[in-house]
């Protein structure tokens, strides 16, 4: 089922639903059609929409919410703080093209201190699905849920099948004792790349898909530092995402755990071509697995390195 | 006070080209062909008469700018600078590499933009700043921002206007390429402008309304310029989405366009009025 096919579907069933766009139609054509006047683009207008949003919902409605993640998120940040955080409104944002997913836009359309600033608001959840069965599985709970929703919008089609969602909990795909990297969204597919890669070179490797940020799994995160070395490999900023994430749940819970991130540290992204700009950035599989294995034999080696490995 | 004087005929060859540099961009990737074809003529002819900018003063305070706020429009203007010599040529076909800068939206690595933009409303208030200092220190610099009719949504644009005559600032000039589209939409369709100019009016500017194609009429309008004391100027240049190339002209899903390479042959001899192309691509996506 495609995303438009979801919301197609949630929106004749339940007339709560309003589709609002700020004039990004790509994923939602038919949905006019189908919706009537239920949906509603303001045009090229971020704050005036999540505003109107926000009214709505004081009327009883679910509005599903259009825009591209840097605009959405950043434009209209104080209305969506003010407007749905403050009194909890369920507007559920769906965020287009966040990450890495800009490719080629350039710095202003780059979403990636997004995760930060919306899991910074109380009340807002926060979510970031890895493909786009992840993400259809996830939205019926995501927008059933009466609190205002942040969700990456992924629809890259992979052939991996996800488990069932449960808001707060993270997919455990498998685990490992050297290594265990949590990610989410888009990369989840080179970190499978990359899993593969390093179980060939003999490592014991897990891999957590986080898929709910906030609230989020603390317990995934608590069993992850067990391992020797816990990796996080996220498209956003280092500061904010889900290496703070971490931090914080480690902290709280007074564990220590040696951490490699992966993320982008004080920079944005170089805009081409989407593998073009995973291959620059070092985001690709090989070159996560490269890295990991880089650190572990510089940091790590005589601990976990079997005895043939070392040869 | 032009840098040079061009005859209609040159203007119009050098927007051909520029016109045959989007096309070719339109692929491997492609770019926002509909949305910066409308632009050409009004950018070619600022560059090559109007501003007073050029490849030895790119950097120089006194030069004229240009703020290219409707970012979309950037393929135009990557075009515009191989033409007259800003950039090299070969350049071109660098589009999208990770080796170069000429992605989807302007930026300051390429000599001659001076600032970046994508993000719609924001270059308006940019364009103040400059054009405040300029005021301050008694500058003859001219300052010429570039908007999207869309972009004419976004509330930001109109905080600008209100500024800019708070401040007096003739110095200033927002050119507004009214193509009628918005990214997906006819602009009249989903949040009508019109009556555009009593709007610019009521917020205290000096409008003067052309066709954005037509060089006698950019001239005409430009060279009025500043158009009245103390208000801000603005020209609202009629132009038509996609303007060359019949096949894509004046249609909602034309914004964006990654054509095959057999699609731009085609393209490439309609343009040039040998025949008329037909398209299969699926070309209207998020950008």
């Amino acid at each position: 089922m495609s995303y438009e096919e979801l919301l197609t579907e949630m929106g004749v069933a339940d007339e709560r639903f309003i589709a609002m766009t700020a004039e990004n139609r790509a994923l939602i054509r038919k949905l006019p059609q189908v919706l009537g006047n239920r949906f509603i683009d303001t045009g090229i207008t971020e704050q005036t929409m999540i505003g109107a949003a926000a009214g709505l919902a004081l009327r009883g409605r679910i509005p599903v919410v259009h825009a591209l993640a840097s605009f959405l998120s950043m434009r209209a940040f104080e209305f969506i703080r003010t407007d749905a955080g403050i009194p909890a409104l369920p507007l559920k944002l769906s965020a287009f093209i966040p990450g890495l997913l800009s490719d080629a836009n350039g710095p202003t359309h780059q979403a990636i201190e997004d995760i930060s600033i919306m899991r910074g608001i109380p009340n807002m959840t926060v979510f970031a699905p890895a493909d786009e069965d992840d993400m259809v599985k996830m939205l019926p709970q995501i927008w059933a849920s009466p609190q205002p929703a942040y969700t990456r919008i992924n629809t890259r089609q992979t052939s991996y099948v996800h488990e069932p969602f449960e808001l707060g909990k993270a997919e455990v795909i498998s685990k490992g004792t050297d290594v265990m990297i949590l990610t989410y969204g888009l990369l989840f597919e080179q970190a499978m790349i990359a899993l593969d890669m390093l179980k060939d070179e003999g490592l014991s490797v897990g891999l957590v898909n986080m898929r709910s940020l906030k609230p989020v799994d603390e317990q995934a995160i608590l069993e992850a530092a067990n391992s020797r070395l816990l990796v996080t490999l996220e498209d956003h900023f280092l500061t904010g995402g889900l290496y703070t994430i971490v931090a914080e749940v480690l902290l709280k819970h007074q564990k220590t755990a040696n951490v490699l991130p992966f993320a982008l540290n004080e920079k944005w992204f170089k805009p081409a071509l989407l593998p073009a700009v995973m291959q620059h950035e070092g985001f690709n599989g090989k070159k996560i697995a490269e890295k990991i294995l880089g650190y572990q034999t510089e940091h790590i080696q005589p601990e976990i390195l079997k005895p043939q490995f070392a040869e | 006070m032009h840098n040079k004087h061009y005859s209609n005929q040159q203007l119009e060859s050098i927007a051909l080209n520029v016109r045959e540099h989007i096309i070719k961009m339109s692929t491997g990737g492609g770019c926002f062909t509909g949305a910066s074809l409308s632009a050409v003529d009004l950018i070619v002819y600022l560059y090559a008469e109007f501003l007073n900018l050029h490849n030895d003063n790119l950097i120089d305070p006194d030069r004229d700018y240009l703020f290219l706020s409707k970012g979309h429009d950037v393929p135009a203007l990557y075009g515009t600078f191989a033409e007259l010599g800003l950039m090299e040529k070969e350049r071109l076909a660098n589009h999208l590499s990770i080796n170069d800068h000429l992605y989807w939206h302007p930026n300051t690595n390429i000599p001659g933009i001076e600032f970046h933009s994508g993000s719609l409303g924001h270059l308006p208030s940019v364009a103040i700043g400059v054009a405040m200092d300029i005021k301050i220190r008694a500058g003859k610099n001219k300052v010429i921002c570039i908007l999207g009719d869309g972009e004419l949504n976004e509330g930001s644009c109109w905080e600008a206007v209100l500024v800019a005559n708070a401040y007096k600032l003739d110095n200033l000039v927002f050119v507004i390429d009214r193509n009628n589209f918005q990214a997906n939409m006819p602009t009249e369709e989903l949040i009508p402008l019109e009556p555009l100019q009593d709007k610019f009016i009521a917020f205290g500017s000096a409008v003067t309304r052309i066709d954005g194609h037509n060089y006698n009429a950019l001239r005409a309008a430009f060279e009025n310029y500043p158009f009245k004391k103390d208000k801000l100027n603005v020209v609202i240049a009629d132009t038509v989405r996609g303007k060359g190339l019949p096949s894509i002209e004046r249609r909602a899903d034309r914004w964006f366009c990654n054509f095959s390479a057999d699609e731009v042959q085609q393209l490439l001899q309609e343009l040039h009025g040998e025949h008329s192309t037909q398209l299969t691509s699926e070309t209207l996506v998020v950008r």
